[in-house]
């Protein structure tokens, strides 16, 4: 091998490790920093109560439930959306155009940043019936019908055309074969999509800031859902940019760190178990 | 049995409604938009409004450019591509060819994980550790800055960088880097030589991928840019297309101009975005079709 040749092999060799080793730093580097900084700042005072100006504390109550309420409202109406969207791509569209339109318009909306989202659901939603948690929601909605889709649609091509054959086979209709071969097939790809929208949501600030509000309110869930409140994320922002409360941004970033761990550890499992059914 | 098809017919319906949901929001978000960006350039001039270098709302004699934002946002865009992609790129080649599988999991995982991380707690780290380091680095009043921004956005366009390009990595028929070693080329050159190239509009793709999450990001930006609308610089503060409507939606006042010309910058946003997304569509076929 002449000079040139090793040079070139020796140099990308280095670069390429280079690049892997800033990466695992980069994660490594992230995740310690919040974690050491957040953890001692989490208190059970902190978790367990609002804000009050009179005892001069910070509490972040409000904005967990809230963050809770949110996922809920979202993961109601989005799922039958994005199922059926799915189902509808999969078992009944045969007219080309309209599987384009469809497909090109989801993704479209996974391309459209959240700062828009926040913009027209606020024009949409928040002027219609006021800034509040279900305006946040019906406009992460729009965000994650997206994900819900593709997810179902990947799980529903893994159920084998014979089934469904067998099903009209033995005289079913189409909705019957739907409900009894189809949908229990694609349970995995409806639960992936859950995780993966929760974990949207949980890290969503944009689109909820004109749209969900700022608000630190303690409610129960049905008050909540109609007034304004900020979920953990938007939280994390006020209290870091606006009020200069960086132990308990660090606190509820280590939360959120810890949120987005288990998430992902949570998709994971999910998939193994799924795949291990399915090939035995 | 008629009762039967009128029921089956009805089930079509509903999901045929179900299906065009994802039509109609797109729809319903472009229309929105446009009616709500329209005035405020009818009424600045489109020529003065994107080509205005001054952003002066609250003015006596207000000024509405928004030159300044929208090369902010391309130079900060390019910029994150520029440190981001090369790193991205390298480490999805090792972990796609060099490393082992338990190596390849582990990292990916970590991948996976910096994907997951909310942008504001990016934004908030942004903040308190490099906005900090610039200052004193660089010696300079304030350390938020175009450069902060930059790499706070590198950071953040990593994970879709590498996953991307991992999966069209993968994806390069095993004969070719096969044919190449038996040709005598070393598994390095064989990589950079052969796969690379084999993997390239897949590659692209991961490219505009980022350009769009680049240009789309807000709050990060947000709380590591400084928000001043000046003309962009490395070392000041600046103002993306995103945070330029972030930042002042909260007060702008409702039917003022003002308000009118913040949906005007959304509305360039998204018409940015759709240009991204259609340049994205044009790779994701051409890969496709390979």
């Amino acid at each position: 091998m002449n000079k040139k040749r090793k040079i070139y092999v020796t140099s990308m060799r280095v670069l390429m490790i280079t690049a892997t080793a800033l990466t695992v730093a980069l994660v490594l580097f992230i995740v310690g920093y919040v974690l050491v900084n957040g953890i001692p700042n989490i208190t059970w005072e902190l978790l367990s109560t609002k804000p009050s100006y009179l005892n001069d504390r910070v509490g972040i109550l409000p904005d967990i439930l809230n963050t809770i309420y949110i996922v809920i409202a979202t993961l109601i109406v989005v799922l039958p959306l994005g199922v059926g969207a799915a189902i509808y791509l999969t078992e009944y569209a045969k007219n080309k155009k309209i599987v384009a339109a469809i497909e090109y318009a989801a993704e479209t909306l996974s391309g459209i940043p959240s700062i828009i989202y926040g913009l027209v659901g606020m024009l949409i939603f928040a002027n219609n019936f006021g800034t509040s948690l279900l305006a946040g929601a019906l406009t992460l909605v729009i965000m994650n019908l997206p994900t819900i889709m593709r997810t179902t649609q990947e799980s529903l091509k893994t159920v084998p055309q014979s089934y469904r054959e067998g099903a009209f086979g033995l005289g079913a209709g189409k909705w019957r074969v739907i409900r009894t071969v189809v949908l229990p097939g694609c349970v995995d790809g409806i639960i992936t999509g859950c995780i993966l929208s929760v974990g949207r949501i949980l890290g969503e600030s944009a689109a909820l800031l004109f749209t969900a509000g700022i608000a630190h309110n303690l409610n129960d869930i049905f008050t909540g859902i109609v007034s304004p409140g900020s979920t953990l994320t938007v939280a994390l922002y006020v209290y870091a940019k606006e009020e200069g409360e960086f132990g308990v941004a660090f606190a509820i970033a280590a939360i959120l760190l810890i949120l987005t761990l288990l998430l992902n550890l949570a998709a994971t499992l999910v998939g193994k178990y799924f795949e291990k059914r399915r090939n035995t | 049995m008629k009762k039967n098809k009128l029921f089956e017919n009805i089930v079509h319906g509903v999901f045929l409604i179900l299906g065009l949901i994802t039509v109609t929001c797109v729809l319903l978000i472009t229309v929105y938009l446009v009616i709500s960006g329209i005035p405020a350039i009818k009424e600045i001039g489109l020529i003065n409004f994107l080509f205005g270098k001054k952003w002066a709302p609250t003015a006596a004699e207000s000024q509405y450019g928004i030159l300044p934002f929208i090369l902010t946002s391309v130079y900060g865009t390019a910029g994150a591509i520029i440190i981001g992609v090369p790193i991205g790129f390298l480490t999805a080649v090792y972990l796609s060819k060099v490393a082992n599988k338990k190596v390849r999991a582990v990292i990916e995982s970590a991948v996976n994980l910096l994907a997951g991380i909310p942008s504001v707690v990016y934004g908030f780290v942004g903040m308190l550790v490099l906005v900090p380091a610039i200052r004193k680095i660089f010696d300079v009043p304030d350390g938020a800055s175009l450069l902060a921004a930059i790499l706070v956005l590198a950071v953040m366009i990593l994970p879709s960088i590498i996953k991307v390009s991992i999966t069209a990595l993968d994806s390069v028929p095993k004969e070719y880097e096969d044919a190449s070693l038996a040709l005598g080329a070393t598994p390095t050159e064989t990589f950079f030589k052969v796969s690379v190239p084999a993997a390239k509009s897949g590659i692209a793709t991961a490219v505009v991928l980022g350009v769009g999450r680049a240009i789309g990001e807000a709050m990060a930006v947000m709380m590591v840019a400084g928000n001043v609308a000046n003309m962009p610089s490395l070392f000041q503060s600046v103002r993306f297309l995103t945070t330029a409507v972030a930042s002042e939606m909260a007060y702008a006042s409702h039917g003022s101009l003002q308000r009118q010309a913040l949906f005007s910058i959304a509305l360039v946003l998204f018409l940015f975005i759709m240009l991204i997304n259609a340049t994205l569509n044009f790779f994701l076929k051409r890969s496709k079709e390979k």
